[in-house]
């Protein structure tokens, strides 16, 4: 493909149009399983029980349509910044080939019940192999860019992908490190209260990086790009960036509150998950200044809203995690709905809504045409934002519900309820929330949708100038 | 600040070598120090590694992907103390590899699950978890009972945790299903720890005669409490199952302490207490509906 730098873009085309094949399946598996939890019948035998679809309907929407959209849009983003092409294109393309069969192989292997049991780490051995295989190609190509790139600064978005590299790595390998009993089976190296320790130091920064700080790299490139204002303060873009990968790895524990852990890990846990408000709301106020120059752009850009409703979730995702963490509420919150309603607005009003925004952007850009129908983007929008809100507060309303419902007591000092009266008032919520899907996912196929016409009215514009 | 010349945004080897710095000292504060330490890997006395059945259950357990309802460590807050029984210690978890935890509730926390029930309700209530509780939505296990435990396997999978195991455990592996390996991983689950009530109740501490005997509105409340709670155990219409029939039990004129006290309490390995979970009045409504039975 001919461009100015003659960047390589079909490695990127190839990665966009993967993560939202794997998205897909992520989000129908989603639905099957939301349906579960109200009717144990929509259980098909072995291969479709909630236990096996449930690891699978996570891996494949983190690993496939997260990871996936990542690696093509860091490469985006990399070869601008660097302003070179990547240094070993041929790599890339065997990457993006790497990752397809590895995650069909990852997806089988789930449904197979290869199940380390360790949360957003459940692939067996020979699948982390081949993972950490992708994360080096991908280092190799990001990083030799970043090494000879043309540009002598770096600008925000690069710290970000750089952090993110470096610190995936250490956290997966430590994490996944285990006794291979067979090909299919291996124990955690780690045992008991170490074992918990090390998986949600692990869970909750591979959470912090691969769902944070590559999308605030995605933030901090492309909302300038797409409004033409530059981020507000550079200064505050250090200070948020430094104090966020300082702080990120000492919070893992709070997964670990009221739990055999010893209490000064999670004490200390807890006091760093605080103290992580501020350097996120720092790119929160970073995002909402650069706007504030020109709020037009809300109507007169139809990628703004996407990006200040994105940050905006991510503003209240990192106040309600942290008090999520504090000792009270956990013992009210911990184990119930809510958490998944905490973690899907992260994914779906967050993590979602800025990959979105940021292909919107790409697609047309590499495709030299301009986007299929803005109208579709701005109807994809609302229905995913009223999917996402609809999902998130029924989740915690049947959470506190649940929650309470576990400690409330009589006078003579038992239980008030058992614990099937407290499961089944959550099904009017998880049906709920099962419409609440159907509508988050009508909406992104409406995204897809307007991507691929996008690619086709590229290609027929190509055609008819070749 | 960064248009300086050779600032360290213009520095990239530098910037990726303070930024690894950055993210370790927070790992080895709260994660390599402490795996260093003794307190990190507590075990209790009578804590036994797994043996080869329980093992190939618990492998089960993880291919199931069973943690993704169920938690196994019980909170040392007062409604998980009464729901599920003793708290949670350190040192039951030293075989555990991975630890499983958990971090959410769909179902009831496990840590206590061992000795709770005797086998055949496990065996029934995976099969058909819905005739013990008639809106469950625990899925049903039935392919379990019809799966040989792969033996080879299991062995080479004691071999590799170092796990000691006899030749007639070798043998007994053999014949298994999953379904029986399965059951005997949850009758360990939390063994390690006396099995402790946090309410057990005596004469002293109840009513001399059933303030609700013969009472409709009470035998209506007990009847709904024994098809939820009681019924997959005693039967339908109480004629028995895993657990006696009530209908003769009741023929028998039990004393209503007796009954209440049974309830309650439970029986060791036979049958949960429900005296942390069901409130005297509905203790008593049970019994009311047990006396209507004769």
């Amino acid at each position: 493909m001919n461009n100015e730098f003659h960047y390589d873009y079909k490695t990127v085309q190839g990665f966009v149009l993967s993560a939202i094949f794997w998205g897909v399946i992520g989000l129908v598996m989603g639905l099957l399983i939301s349906a579960q939890l109200w009717d144990a019948n929509l259980n098909f035998g072995e291969y479709f029980s909630y236990g096996r679809l449930r690891t699978l309907h996570v891996n494949v929407l983190a690993y496939g349509l997260g990871i996936g959209a990542e690696f093509g849009i860091f490469y985006y983003i990399v070869m601008r910044l660097t302003k070179r092409p990547l240094v070993l294109p041929k790599l890339a393309r065997f990457h993006l080939w790497l990752f397809n069969v590895g995650m069909v192989l990852a997806t089988l292997s789930l449904f197979a019940g290869m199940n380390q049991s360790l949360e957003y780490a459940e692939f067996e051995w020979p699948i982390d192999i081949a993972i950490v295989i992708l994360w080096v190609l991908f280092a190799i190509n990001v990083l030799g860019n970043v090494f000879t790139r043309k540009e002598k600064n770096m600008y925000v978005s690069l710290w970000y992908v750089i952090a993110t590299i470096i610190t995936v790595a250490i956290l997966y390998i430590v994490n996944n490190l285990a006794i291979p009993a067979s090909l299919t089976k291996s124990y955690h190296l780690f045992a008991g209260v170490n074992s918990a320790n090390v998986e949600w130091w692990y869970g909750h920064n591979a959470v912090g990086f691969l769902f944070t700080t590559p999308i605030l790299a995605m933030f901090y490139y492309f909302l300038p790009k797409s409004t033409g204002l530059p981020i507000y303060s550079h200064r505050l873009s250090i200070i948020s960036f430094w104090s966020l990968i300082f702080a990120y790895l000492w919070t893992g524990a709070h997964h670990l509150v009221y739990t055999p852990l010893p209490d000064w890990i999670q004490t200390l846990g807890i006091a760093f998950t605080l103290f992580l408000i501020a350097p996120s709301w720092g790119s929160v106020v970073n995002g909402y200044f650069t706007v504030d120059r020109d709020w037009s752009k809300m109507r007169t850009n139809y990628l703004t809203k996407f990006f200040i409703v994105g940050i905006t979730f991510y503003g209240l995702q990192t106040i309600q995690g942290p008090s999520q963490g504090i000792r009270v509420i956990s013992s009210l919150i911990h184990y119930t709905d809510w958490v998944p309603g905490h973690v899907h607005m992260g994914t779906m009003g967050w993590v979602t809504m800025v990959i979105c925004a940021s292909v919107y952007y790409m697609i047309p850009a590499m495709y030299k045409t301009e986007i299929y129908s803005q109208k579709l983007a701005n109807i994809h929008f609302w229905i995913v934002l009223i999917g996402q809100l609809m999902f998130s507060i029924t989740m915690w309303i049947t959470g506190i519900q649940q929650g309470a419902m576990w400690k409330m007591t009589n006078a003579d000092g038992s239980l008030q309820y058992t614990f099937m009266e407290t499961l089944v008032r959550n099904y009017p919520y998880w049906q709920m929330r099962t419409v609440a899907g159907v509508i988050f996912v009508v909406g992104m196929l409406f995204f897809v949708y307007n991507v691929l016409m996008t690619i086709k009215k590229g290609n027929d514009l190509a055609k008819q100038a070749a | 600040m960064s248009n300086h010349e050779n600032s360290l945004y213009s520095k990239a080897v530098l910037f990726a070598v303070v930024a690894a710095v950055t993210v370790l000292i927070g790992t080895i504060v709260t994660v390599f120090v402490p795996m260093f330490t003794a307190g990190m890997h507590p075990k209790n006395e009578n804590l036994q590694p797994f043996t080869a059945l329980q093992l190939a259950g618990r492998d089960i357990y993880q291919a199931e992907g069973c943690v993704n309802c169920h938690t196994q460590t019980v909170r040392p807050l007062k409604a998980d103390v009464l729901r599920y029984g003793e708290y949670s210690k350190a040192g039951e978890f030293a075989y555990d590899r991975p630890f499983l935890w958990g971090s959410k509730r769909t179902g009831p926390d496990l840590a206590r699950i061992g000795g709770k029930y005797p086998d055949e309700w496990h065996i029934q209530h995976f099969e058909n978890p819905q005739a013990f509780f008639p809106k469950s939505n625990m899925p049903k296990y039935t392919w379990l009972k019809n799966k040989p435990v792969n033996a080879p396997e299991t062995l080479a999978h004691m071999k590799a945790l170092g796990f000691p195991y006899t030749e007639e455990d070798a043998t007994a592996l053999a014949s298994a299903t999953q379904l029986d390996a399965l059951v005997a991983y949850m009758q360990v689950i939390g063994t390690s720890v006396a099995r402790k009530e946090a309410i057990v109740v005596d004469a002293s501490m109840i009513e001399a005669a059933n303030p609700l005997a013969g009472k409709p509105e009470a035998i209506a409340e007990g009847q709904a409490i024994y098809k939820a709670e009681c019924a997959g155990c005693h039967g339908q219409n109480a004629e028995g199952n895993i657990g006696a029939s009530i209908s003769d039990y009741a023929k028998g004129e039990p004393a209503d302490t007796d009954t209440y006290i049974t309830v309650a309490n439970g029986l060791e390995g036979a049958m949960p207490a429900f005296a942390g979970q069901l409130s005297k009045d509905k203790i008593w409504s049970v019994v009311s509906y047990i006396n209507s039975l004769k």
